[in-house]
């Protein structure tokens, strides 16, 4: 930032050093980045709706609304490939959590243009189903919930390894825990003698697509499930970026230090209703998470033109992506088949000792 | 001489010291059981998974994604229908991310009937797997097979399914595994768990194996002969092979038994040269015969072979029912037996061109 965000002025100016939510606080500074990139997942979904709804990409679904909780665990991963670093088995509306792990707007933007740059999936995936090996993003699905039987495997590699503090963590929405694969992660993750590190959370929107989640569940709590395998969680307010880092940090510190499961449920808002097939209209209804965040700053003493800056500076920052994106290459009719098996060798198998190169001959 | 359970428990074994195996799981696989069919008795990694298909595969490819090289066992392929959207996506995540996971991990499961296993031990599977692009799907019908097929799919970085005739399980090889000892007596007592009480004290005493790779994608023709071409794998080979040589005593003509131990990628070039030079062809399977993976071969063969043909290609299949009645009649008539493969077999050699 260029000015004091408190005066607006480039004088040097007195910060408040911590910003309370309740009896729980962070740093002002640490306020103003966890703001900031929440703004600029807000500005780049919400340029991707526009994209869906222009032609320029088809369908349509990410987080506007889970910025808060999203950001503050993004900033909380350890970052890195292999099991020494934290595996991450995102949900599709995790975007905010990868620009807080570092990664460039301009990948998403490439993903909801399909093109042939999209490093995530080379134009094949839908947007915000990221893959990152050298950040241990597993590849996301659209099947719900089969990351969580996943992320038990990810977490046993992690927990073998001496003097390891790394975790996993697996994300997903709260009417997919009616799937067998989240009791399969809660029974996977507490073997007897073999617990292992995965921080399971679940975002609680409260809807899956058109159904109320209270009108097809009777617990109180999602989290209350962990109850009888013994997993510890706690439900925190998701839209609450300084409620969610605390709750985060207590969730991560807890499985990396004693390389067993935690519990996190995060109410957040759905700001633009399921996806794109929905509509992606704005709901009013949902409470905005930067709008409260910007109230909480405001009332600190930020300055308003800080705030609108960042609004800015995000959207410039994404018009550049989205002019970039639209003039790289799409992928080509021969990568169809590319990736379809990892190169092995003619003595192990003789027909596709590379690739797939169609049907056998 | 081993048998095909001894081959895939002694590849295992190999797989554990040499190749990287870090887990051998599933239902029943560890000790004290060491899996229903014996597959994974002794074995340094096996361990006991909850009653959980889906969990099952999702640990396997989570391991895999951190660099472990997991062996997961299905206890029979009957109960591997309600996992098989997470074997699709375990098919489809080295395209998804563009190349960026490859996933090695392997599946083994007991397929086929013949253990007089009724509606619920006796489907079989390739069908339905070879319809999971990004796998590998292989079925060995003999012990050395077993042992070859089976290092392969562990070294192979992609997600590889190996079907287990059940029927065949129990039956000896022919050759012997490289490593294995000449008596096989000496080798049940050193690798076979005893049963009842010293079963808790006890150590596999293995022998010093040797690797043997039998490449994915490769056919190995059983029977040579220009009568016909005659396809098949895992229990229904062996009928085959019979069915082949009492006609070749009876009528004097020797068919070409080809056992495809391969169903993806299968071996091409080895059909395609058999029904060049014989003009006629039967497959032979047990799964049920609607959209059956032999009706995938048939198509390529009347695609390329068209004008080949003498006779009219067949495929000898299962009825296309719910299941397989447990009174032996249902059994009988419901999969290819040898009376049933000798006459599709008689037929195709004696059909006037
Ligand atoms: C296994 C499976 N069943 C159904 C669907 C269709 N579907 C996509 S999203 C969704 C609702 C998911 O709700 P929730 O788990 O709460 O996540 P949210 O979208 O609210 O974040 C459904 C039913 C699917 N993708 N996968």
């Amino acid at each position: 930032m260029n000015s004091d965000p408190l005066t607006g002025d480039d004088a040097v100016a007195i910060l408040p050093t911590l910003v309370y939510s309740g009896r729980e606080s962070l740093p002002l500074e640490q306020c103003l980045t966890i703001h900031r990139l929440m703004v600029r997942a807000r500005v780049m979904e919400e340029r991707m709706i526009k994209m869906s709804k222009s032609g320029l990409g088809h369908f349509w679904i990410g987080g506007p609304g889970e910025e808060a909780f999203n950001v503050a665990l993004g900033l909380q991963i350890r970052r890195g490939q292999g099991p020494r670093y934290d595996y991450l088995h995102l949900h599709y509306r995790n975007s905010a959590l990868m620009l807080a792990l570092g990664m460039p707007v301009i990948e998403s933007i490439r993903q909801m243009a399909m093109t042939a740059t999209d490093s995530h999936s080379l134009g094949r995936n839908f947007v915000g189903h990221f893959c990152k090996r050298e950040w241990n993003v597993i590849p996301v699905t659209s099947v719900i919930e089969v990351q969580y039987a996943m992320a038990p495997g990810t977490a046993l590699m992690q927990k073998r390894l001496p003097d390891s503090e790394g975790v996993t963590v697996v994300l997903g929405g709260e009417a997919g825990t009616a799937e067998g694969d989240f009791a399969s992660c809660l029974i996977w993750s507490t073997l007897p003698g073999r617990e292992v590190p995965v921080l399971i959370v679940v975002t609680n929107n409260g809807y899956g697509i058109s159904t109320p989640a209270c009108s097809v569940h009777s617990e109180r709590h999602v989290v209350d499930r962990g109850i009888p395998f013994g997993v510890p969680g706690e439900v925190v307010d998701g839209n609450d970026p300084i409620r969610a880092w605390h709750a985060v940090e207590r969730g991560l510190m807890h499985c990396r230090a004693t390389r067993t499961p935690f519990f996190l449920e995060a109410n957040v808002s759905r700001l633009f209703g399921h996806s794109s097939s929905s509509g992606a209209l704005r709901d009013r209804t949902q409470e905005d998470p930067i709008e409260r965040f910007e109230r909480i700053l405001l009332d600190e003493g930020v300055d308003r033109g800080h705030l609108d800056q960042m609004h800015e500076d995000a959207h410039t920052e994404v018009e550049q992506a989205v002019e970039q994106a639209l003039n790289e290459p799409m992928p080509r009719p021969e990568d169809v088949e590319r990736y379809t098996y990892a190169a092995s060798r003619p003595e192990i198998d003789a027909v596709y000792p590379d690739d797939y190169t169609g049907l056998p001959n | 001489m081993a048998t095909l359970v001894q081959a895939v428990r002694l590849a295992l074994h190999y797989g554990e010291e040499h190749l990287g195996v870090t887990d051998v799981f599933g239902e029943d696989v560890g000790p004290p059981l060491g899996g229903v069919f014996t597959a994974t008795q002794g074995l340094r990694t096996a361990w006991n998974s909850p009653l959980d298909e889906r969990g099952i595969i999702g640990m396997a490819m989570g391991i895999a994604y951190a660099g472990g090289r997991p062996v997961a066992e299905i206890q029979f392929c009957d109960y591997g229908f309600n996992v098989i959207d997470l074997l699709k996506v375990a098919g489809n995540q080295y395209w998804a991310g563009a190349g960026q996971y490859p996933l090695p991990m392997v599946v083994m499961t007991p397929s086929g009937s013949g253990i007089r296993g009724s509606l619920y031990h006796s489907h079989s599977f390739e069908s339905w797997a070879s319809r999971l692009p990004g796998w590998k799907i292989v079925m060995p019908s003999n012990a050395l097979d077993a042992y070859g097929l089976m290092l392969s799919a562990i070294e192979d970085p992609n997600p590889v399914l190996v079907l287990l005739p059940k029927a065949l399980l129990r039956v000896r090889g022919e050759q012997r595994l490289p490593g294995e000892p000449d008596d096989e007596n000496e080798l049940k007592e050193r690798i076979d768990a005893p049963v009842g009480e010293a079963r808790t004290t006890w150590q596999p005493r293995w022998p010093k194996m040797e690797p043997y790779f039998v490449p994915i994608g490769k056919a190995s023709t059983v029977r040579e002969g220009d009568a016909c071409t005659v396809i098949s794998y895992g229990r229904t080979l062996p009928l085959a092979v019979q069915a082949a040589d009492e006609l070749a005593t009876e009528l004097g003509n020797r068919a070409e038994v080809i056992d495809l131990r391969s169903i993806f990628p299968y071996d091409w070039k080895c059909i395609s040269q058999s029904v060049s030079k014989t003009g006629r062809l039967l497959i032979v399977n047990e799964d049920t015969e609607v959209t059956n993976f032999g009706e995938h071969l048939l198509r390529r063969v009347i695609e390329h072979h068209f004008y080949d043909l003498l006779v009219r290609p067949r495929l000898l299949a299962g009825k296309h029912v719910p299941g397989i009645g447990l009174n032996q009649v249902y059994e009988q008539n419901t999969v290819p037996q040898l009376r049933h493969i000798k006459q599709a077999m008689s037929e195709v050699i004696l059909e006037q061109a």
